[in-house]
């Protein structure tokens, strides 16, 4: 395959003004990632700083009731609550190493932002985080906690005011900055070496999960489910399962309302190909290549694109990609509070939504492991204006 | 590939003396009405090549002017198939070099051939596409080519000589020299390393070196004298004409 390509996805397509650093992280992930310095400092911050391995908990409730084993990889345990600090940490680390004062970073669910925050004071860099205009306000709470970490919250009032806006945003201040900041992206997308440094950097969370899998059952998982926004919990999660042939794979994409035309987060199944962000990938867009808007319950998942190794997974047949719509999740969350105990974020409730709504033709016995890409404490004032909307 | 005319365009005012001028707009601009004949007056006041937008919803390299513009366009219902056929009914009353700027989604979704076919019939003389390097422009370069209409390569503050001499290679039509590590907008100042870097693209390209991004007044230029070929102006333009006056006016510093 062509180098930053996953068959015909992938690449760099970005202003030439960006190559230079592009070219420059390359580098550093081939010289400064592979040294034993970084490494060993990395598995160090991994174990004492984030708290892995996290836990695999095994759904003993819900199995009963659905016929087969659920488990959940617990990213919500993660320092910071989701998955996102597995990267942030691993960049911020790398940043330094490189001798580079700053972090950029855009954010959608303000999870990222939040773990490129909680990293960057970690390591004494500078953060400045950009959020479009509409997640600002509907995860104030997460803007909250990057400022107390030191961040500096810049709002994105320009185009649709939400992810992909925030990305357009920090890929002009990288323009500016390149020379004493990295950006640090948040999700396995964008222009090559970022899906490459990403996966590389969540991997960690398959690699666990497959161990302590195989530890408590002396075999492999029948099914593996994670949410797809981005991408980055599920590539992470997937990474060493694909060459598992037995195990069946599976990523979650957000339906929005379900209603016919909605808009929805669902490039894999719904959009088509195209380049945006630094990628040639599954897009939605109109036909005149105008990207549209997305829709989606959950902040984390609203975004027109997708990394282009999924669309590689999806296409070559290997990994399957579901839709879960807003209802679905949002039942998914309050069930998984009721019968274990467990908050999910939403963007993982589409996850579980699949183990739910799929019950009757998953095998029983089946062993399904979901990835529980984070909590959802953040997403309390989502789900209150949802119920006052829907009901209960 | 014969001689573009994009280059015959800028050398023809070199050898007059002057530094070529290159206005931008972005295609429909300031409204749909208004937008060829701010375009045809343009080419009466002395633009050497006219460059227009082909907008796009998310702009990386656009500051906030063109960005504010390009949107304004695509909602007064602007895309390429009218820039393109519009262009074609009134090509025979500019002079001027033709080129488009845009970003490769929109192209891409048009379908590069029937892009390269449409504009080489409309007399579409070269393409800058933003979002598109060296290593990711390759086919479609043989594509245009074969359609006489070069494509543009932008460089930088930071555009390395190994890297300049990658587009030097096989760029026709002229190089575009970045002044800024930004975005588009109109500055005060440029850069002090911008002469250093003009010089080294004037060493290593054949063809005309044009000047962007930041250029507001011509007062901006005289401390490169003799490095600029051609200069782009877009933002101090867009401004200008959102404040109601014509491009005739605009122009006229300029000249
Ligand atoms: C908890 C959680 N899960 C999932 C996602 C989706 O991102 P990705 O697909 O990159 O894992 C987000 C993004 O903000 C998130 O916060």
């Amino acid at each position: 395959m062509k180098k930053g390509y996953y068959g015909e996805f992938g690449g760099q397509f970005v202003p030439e003004l960006l190559m230079p650093p592009l070219l420059e992280l390359e580098e550093a992930m081939k010289t400064i990632m592979k040294s034993a310095e970084f490494c060993d400092e990395y598995t160090r911050l991994l174990t004492d700083f984030i708290g892995r391995p996290t836990a695999m908990t095994h759904c003993r409730n819900l199995s009963r009731e659905l016929g087969f084993n659920l488990w959940l990889k617990r990213e919500d345990l993660a320092h910071t609550g989701a998955h996102k600090i597995n990267n942030t940490v691993g960049q911020a680390l790398l940043t330094q190493m490189m001798g580079k004062t700053t972090l950029l970073a855009e954010t959608g669910a303000g999870q990222h932002g939040v773990a490129t925050a909680c990293a960057a004071s970690l390591l004494d860099l500078d953060c400045e985080i950009y959020m479009g205009a509409v997640d600002v306000e509907r995860q104030s709470h997460n803007v909250k906690r990057m400022e107390l970490f030191g961040a500096k919250v810049v709002p994105v009032e320009s185009g649709t005011k939400t992810l992909k806006d925030a990305i357009n945003a920090a890929m002009r201040k990288w323009i500016a900055d390149q020379e004493t900041t990295h950006y640090c992206f948040g999700t396995a997308a964008g222009a090559h070496p970022f899906p490459l440094l990403v996966r590389e950097l969540q991997s960690i969370i398959g690699r666990e999960a497959k161990a302590q899998f195989v530890e408590k059952n002396g075999k492999l998982p029948d099914y593996v489910v994670a949410c797809v926004g981005g991408g980055s919990n599920a590539i992470g999660m997937f990474h060493d399962f694909v060459p598992e042939e037995s195990v069946k794979i599976i990523g979650v994409e957000a339906g929005g309302t379900g209603e016919p035309g909605c808009y929805n987060s669902a490039p894999i199944s719904l959009g088509t190909t195209g380049v945006l962000h630094g990628m040639n990938t599954k897009l939605l867009q109109t036909e005149e290549g105008q990207i549209l808007p997305s829709h989606s319950v959950s902040a984390g998942l609203d975004y027109p694109g997708v990394g282009p190794e999924h669309v590689y997974l999806h296409d070559s047949g290997r990994v399957e990609y579901a839709i879960i719509n807003d209802g679905q999740a949002i039942n998914a969350f309050k069930t998984m509070c009721r019968k274990e105990g467990i908050l999910p974020a939403l963007e993982s409730s589409h996850a579980v939504a699949w183990a739910l709504e799929n019950k009757d033709s998953i095998p029983a016995g089946s062993n399904v492991l979901v990835n529980l890409s984070g909590r959802g404490d953040k997403d309390m004032d989502i789900f209150e204006k949802y119920t006052a909307e829907y009901g209960n | 590939m014969k001689v573009s005319r994009l280059t015959e365009k800028i050398k023809e005012s070199n050898a007059k003396g002057r530094t070529a001028l290159v206005p931008f707009l972005p295609g429909g601009y300031p409204d749909l009405d208004k937008f060829w004949d701010e375009i045809i007056e343009l080419d009466k006041n002395g633009a050497d090549v006219i460059e227009i937008g082909m907008p796009f919803s998310d702009p990386v390299a656009d500051g906030p002017v063109v960005e504010a513009a390009s949107l304004k366009s695509l909602e007064n219902g602007v895309n390429l198939k009218w820039i393109i056929s519009g262009l074609k009914g009134c090509r025979d009353k500019i002079d001027a070099g033709v080129l488009l700027m845009g970003y490769l989604n929109p192209v891409l979704q048009y379908g590069i051939e029937q892009f390269a076919k449409d504009a080489q019939e409309a007399g579409v003389d070269g393409l800058i596409i933003a979002d598109m390097p060296y290593e990711e422009g390759v086919e479609i370069k043989k594509i245009l080519a074969e359609h006489d209409i070069s494509l543009v390569p932008l460089v930088g503050l930071n555009t390395s000589r190994e890297r300049m001499k990658l587009y030097a290679k096989d760029a026709t039509g002229f190089v575009y020299f970045v002044s800024v590590l930004g975005t588009t907008g109109d500055r005060d100042t440029l850069p002090e390393d911008v002469k250093k870097g003009l010089e080294m693209a004037q060493e290593l390209f054949d063809i005309p070196v044009a000047l962007g991004f930041g250029l507001k007044r011509p007062e901006q230029l005289v401390a490169l004298d003799g490095l600029v070929d051609a200069a782009v102006f877009g933002s101090a333009l867009i401004r200008h004409v959102e404040a109601g006056k014509s491009c005739r006016e605009f122009m006229e510093i300029w000249k």
